[in-house]
């Protein structure tokens, strides 16, 4: 048998389309497969975070049961798929409302994200749980630990007035003008910013929720004129 | 049991022939990912095992690949790989897999795989490959562990997030280094780590 040759203009072309076709197939083929698994996986680790804002353990139990037996209410905002969506979960700790706020923003590497929990008066800090996609380990990637989360609780994101004003993260020895204030990381400048930023952008986007009297209401609204709240800086 | 060119090819880059500090290979992530040990532990396990597989396969379909195309082949069977990886892992230990997110598509860009499959796995059959991988990825996590050792230790007073340093040091006046967190410092480490070796090696005449 004549020997191939392997350097030929279309044995190579036919090589790189078949194997680009096996890979391709191969993916597909395991992503599909996977996707169900993963998707819950997702849910879970939703799950887990959202106890985690509430301060939970759910290292004995089964985290899912514990969150169903829980949180026991979803407020919906926007229309569901738009940009605009947003859901507010509605914990009962013994009697006591908790609402749980999702949160999205920007780190330094990527992402980052995360649960804020609020007392019934939608203004004093409960809890909150933090996680990112790539910040540097030791550093940025400290905002998911205890120490950094902690400082948050008993804040109000209201000054005086009643007005939402945030929670702002600063380096120790810098003071917010009329707002509360947590410290930042050393030497995560730009995480912590963005965590700091974070809180601000997401806070006015729930503007709906927060401005509404805290009866609990199961009905996505429609209104369009949400009563707007001031910022200060 | 082994033969001396097996003991070459699995041994030989833990030291003399180290893929780090000796050819200057995956030093991008050893600045990466050596703030703390953890993640250094586990990036040079994930190195270890991509390596090893990737050198089988490309070693097995070696005979078939095109030498315009190869270096293309090559990276495609390494992002398959590691593409592969990562979806078991979010299927099977959604933890590991969030831990490792960063660091799974770093592996991809990591200059060992591609330098060990191209100076490797391209001339020798499957099974020396499979122990050069191994040999090459051990090397990697080394020094990754040494540097790291050195960096969460001097940095945060801690190793794998425990407090090793005691509270009377810093009690006493003892302050965590801020510097070992920047990446710089595992520049100058790994630095430090090439002098040492160069200087006991040629001692010994290697």
């Amino acid at each position: 048998m004549k020997k191939l040759d392997t350097n030929g203009t279309v044995y190579t072309v036919v090589y790189s389309v078949v194997i680009t076709i096996i890979v391709a197939v191969l993916l597909a083929v395991v992503s599909q497969a996977l996707r169900p698994r993963q998707e819950a996986n997702i849910l879970l680790d939703k799950q887990k975070q959202i106890l985690g804002a509430l301060k939970i353990d759910y290292s004995t139990g089964d985290p899912a049961e514990i969150y169903l037996a829980l949180v026991n209410d979803t407020l919906r905002y926007g229309e569901a798929g738009t940009k605009e969506y947003r859901e507010v979960y509605v914990a009962n700790l013994n009697g006591a409302v908790k609402y749980v706020l999702p949160l999205s923003g920007k780190g330094l590497w990527g992402g980052i994200g995360g649960y804020l929990a609020l007392d019934e008066d939608k203004n004093t800090i409960y809890g909150t749980n933090f996680n990112h996609e790539s910040e540097t380990p030791g550093l940025g990637a400290k905002i998911v630990e205890l120490p950094f989360r902690q400082q948050f609780e008993g804040k109000h994101i209201r000054n005086a007035a009643g007005e939402v004003v945030s929670v702002a993260v600063l380096k120790s020895g810098k003071h917010a003008e009329g707002q509360e204030q947590v410290d930042a990381i050393s030497g995560a400048t730009i995480t912590s910013t963005g965590v700091s930023t974070m809180l601000q952008v997401n806070l006015a986007e729930y503007a709906e929720f927060l401005s509404e009297l805290s009866a609990v209401s199961n009905q996505p609204s429609e209104e369009e004129n949400v009563e707007s709240v001031k910022e200060e800086d | 049991m082994l033969s001396q060119k097996t003991k070459d090819t699995l041994l030989g880059p833990l030291n003399v022939n180290n893929p780090v500090v000796v050819q200057i290979l995956g030093i991008c992530s050893a600045l990466a990912v050596t703030v703390q040990l953890k993640p250094a532990l586990v990036m040079g396990i994930a190195v270890t095992i991509i390596v090893a597989m990737s050198n089988v396969i490309v070693s097995l379909i070696r005979k078939s690949i095109p030498m315009r195309v190869r270096i293309i082949v090559q990276l495609v069977v390494v992002a398959a790989l590691v593409t592969l990886v990562s979806e078991i892992l979010k299927a099977f230990a959604y933890d590991v897999a969030m831990q490792l997110s960063v660091y799974l598509g770093l592996i991809i860009t990591n200059c060992i795989l591609m330098g060990r499959l191209e100076a490797f796995a391209m001339t020798n059959n499957a099974w020396d490959s499979f122990l050069d991988g191994l040999g090459n990825g051990f090397g990697y996590a080394l020094v990754l562990v040494i540097v790291a050792v050195v960096r969460e230790l001097l940095g945060a007073g801690q190793l794998l997030g425990f407090q090793v340093i005691p509270e009377s040091f810093y009690a006493a006046g003892y302050e965590n280094n801020g510097m070992m967190l920047m990446p710089a410092m595992a520049l100058i480490l790994v630095g430090c780590i090439i002098w040492a070796h160069r200087a006991i090696n040629d001692k010994e005449g290697k």
